[in-house]
């Protein structure tokens, strides 16, 4: 039996509270010229989709937030979050 | 004797013959280009990480840069105390490669500048010290600046 399993991992990439997110502030201050009011804290992000080989969801998972910490995010202006999928929830 | 620098050039680099130029045209300079997939700086003098979208600056500017053979290379040589200049893009290489504090986000205003600034010298002890002047001016233009670093956040050119 291969042990290997193939993870599927979600991680979001977000703004650091705190520091300033001018796309958001773009986006939220071009939102009303379409007509929608009253929307306020726009903060925009960035999601990573990734298929990882291990040998459990948590070993893989923890590769993934290494990985996050190295390349996928800049600990120094973002946050990230780090959530294997259960194998059903494809494309979302 | 010549002193030589090496350019560096990655894929989406787009400012490599600007620096290359103006190295030609220094008395005593001359330059070469380093390709990103080269770990060996073949002796150089000094390195310049010019300006650009390297590797379409996907991800996050520099970030992808920074994993190339030649930065390997470049992060030991700068760690040796040897000359590394970072302009632009360059900069944000070396930011993202942790050779220098702090991460280079959009300017609050969300407005690109542009401008002519004075520029001063605030620490005389570099290799530039004899030729820069004391105090400079020159043009100026950016849509991200420098944070995270202890001293204010200074604008950094893009």
């Amino acid at each position: 039996v291969d042990p290997w399993l193939a993870v599927k991992v979600r991680v979001l990439v977000r703004p650091k509270e705190g520091i300033l997110d001018p796309q958001g502030q773009a986006v939220e201050r071009a939102l009303p010229a379409l007509g929608y009011e009253g929307v306020s804290k726009v903060r925009v992000g960035r999601l990573i989709e990734l298929e990882v080989s291990d040998k459990a969801p948590d070993a893989a998972t923890s590769r993934v937030r290494e990985m996050c910490e190295r390349l996928l995010a800049n600990p120094l202006i973002e946050s990230y979050q780090v959530e294997a999928l259960p194998d059903d929830e494809e494309g979302k | 004797m010549s002193v030589e620098f090496g350019v560096v050039a990655f894929p989406g680099s787009c400012d490599e013959r600007d620096a290359f130029n103006a190295i030609e045209r220094i008395d005593g300079a001359r330059a070469r280009f380093l390709w990103h997939t080269t770990a060996d700086l073949d002796g150089v003098d000094a390195v310049v990480i010019p300006g650009g979208f390297s590797y379409g600056d996907y991800l996050r500017a520099g970030a992808i840069a920074r994993f190339s053979p030649v930065m390997k290379a470049i992060t030991e040589y700068a760690l040796e105390g040897r000359p590394v200049l970072g302009i632009c893009n360059g900069f944000q290489v070396l930011c993202e490669a942790g050779l220098l504090p702090g991460a280079l986000l959009p300017n609050p205003s969300l407005r690109f500048v542009c401008r002519q600034i004075e520029v001063i010298v605030e620490n005389e002890n570099t290799p530039l010290r004899e030729r820069a002047p004391r105090a400079s001016s020159f043009p100026f233009r950016s849509n991200i600046r420098l944070a995270g670093t202890s001293p204010p956040s200074t604008d950094s050119k893009s």
